[in-house]
């Protein structure tokens, strides 16, 4: 019953290769749902239309403002570097892809993609949408793959906060909320702090806005994901390091 | 000649419909639907088919396809292997030697062997998905899950009966 358990290499195979014969399937039986999804959504748009503009108008000015520090600092940040020499970060590459099923029930929180192998997807992948991280790749066929979100309870993620820079795990408890962990000792964590990933690993690309944090009693900490569970649609999955990719595929062969 | 090649194709069209819908539910209760807790609450719709199909058409639904169904929602869903599988079949096994009770009741009947059934499936996913994770898994989301799937069994039912009424016509 629990085969499942036992990481067996070929239960394995014979899993992924069911997911990738039904993803195609998946993909057209999701697309009915997605087209009431965003019917629900205009309407509820239409109706929120004029707080919307109120809010985006105020939006818009505070990112304005933003974006005069950001270039500033951009210009600054060049200057530092080209005095340093130091090295410009490794790029990523995106791919984009369709959550074809919203998989996982009570006991974990998945999701399937319609893009796998042969699209350049490969396990331990940050997977993002346009607000911030949303899991990592856990398994992948040849046209499917799964993603573990970060409320999962196995999802580690290392983090980073942003204000502080003190690093931790981000570490998912099946809640929507998952947990700051690993922290060093006199943390100091005020709610608001905003959680980035810290790179640490090497699979995972630095800087990816993960959430904020909502809550410090209690011992545990909370980070509230950007992402909103309820609206995932389409994802990007983070292919970073090509070289280092590339040679861990040449080493294959 | 053709006349009867034409009988076996629908007789083979009427014997796979309840299978094919089936299989449809698996598909479709896994969708995205994007409203919130979804993914937790979508109650299992196949299981509904397995109970109704039980009941009144067991021939048509044997229990090595509810089993491979099981299956086949355990792996799309990427929950603990197995569970769904042996949750079928033996909600089938159940159902199809109690049938003889339910049939010629009332609808209320069968929709309580359901909301019988419903509880005992609930609390063997619980016990089997909390080992399956090795904690305790907050049993709110499938008590909510589990009452969502009493109240929708009516709906399904009834859309199965006229496809029961439409293959058993022809």
């Amino acid at each position: 019953m629990l085969l499942g358990r036992f990481d067996n290499a070929a239960v394995e195979r014979a899993r992924l290769g069911i997911v990738d014969a039904f993803a195609p399937i998946m993909d057209v039986v999701s697309r009915p749902v997605s087209a009431v999804n965003a019917l629900v959504r205009d309407f509820r748009e239409v109706v929120d239309l004029r707080s919307e503009v109120a809010r985006l108008t105020e939006e818009n000015d505070r990112l304005l403002q933003w974006q005069t520090v950001a270039r500033r600092l951009e210009a600054e940040n060049a200057s530092f570097r080209a005095l340093l020499s130091a090295k410009t970060e490794t790029s990523s590459f995106l791919i984009a892809a369709r959550v074809v099923a919203d998989a996982g029930g009570p006991f974990v929180r998945t999701v399937l993609l319609n893009a796998g192998r042969r699209d350049g997807v490969a396990k331990g992948q940050a997977v993002v949408n346009a607000n911030g991280m949303v899991g990592r790749i856990a398994e992948v066929g040849e046209r499917a793959a799964r993603v573990l979100l970060l409320s999962d309870l196995n999802s580690r993620v290392p983090v980073v906060n942003e204000r502080s820079g003190q690093r931790g795990v981000l570490a998912g408890d099946n809640s929507e909320w998952p947990q700051l962990i690993f922290l060093p000792n006199q943390a100091q964590v005020q709610p608001g702090d905003r959680i980035v990933t810290s790179g640490h690993g090497g699979l995972l690309p630095p800087g990816l806005p993960i959430g904020v944090v909502a809550s410090t009693g209690d011992g545990a900490v909370r980070v509230q994901p950007l992402v909103d569970w309820h609206r995932l649609e389409f994802v990007r999955v983070v292919q970073y390091d090509l070289q280092k990719l590339d040679g861990a595929a040449d080493g294959e062969r | 000649m053709s006349d009867t090649v034409g009988a076996r194709l629908s007789q083979v069209a009427r014997n796979g419909t309840p299978g094919l819908l089936a299989l449809i539910l698996v598909l479709f209760s896994l969708a995205p639907f994007n409203f919130p807790g979804s993914a937790q609450l979508v109650p299992p719709l196949a299981l509904m088919a397995v109970f109704h199909w039980g009941i009144y058409r067991p021939d048509l639904l044997p229990g090595p396809l509810a089993f491979i169904l099981g299956l086949l929602q355990d792996v799309l869903s990427g929950g603990p292997l197995g569970m769904w599988a042996a949750v079928f079949l033996v909600v089938l096994v159940v159902t199809a030697s109690q049938r003889r009770f339910f049939l010629g009741k009332m609808f209320v009947v069968e929709w309580l062997g359901f909301a019988l059934v419903v509880p005992v499936v609930f609390l063997a996913n619980w016990t089997i998905g909390s080992i399956y994770i090795g904690a305790i898994v907050d049993p709110g989301a499938l008590l909510v899950q589990g009452l969502l799937a009493i109240a929708f069994y009516p709906g399904l039912s009834w859309l199965m009966s006229i496809v029961r009424r439409m293959v058993g016509r022809i």
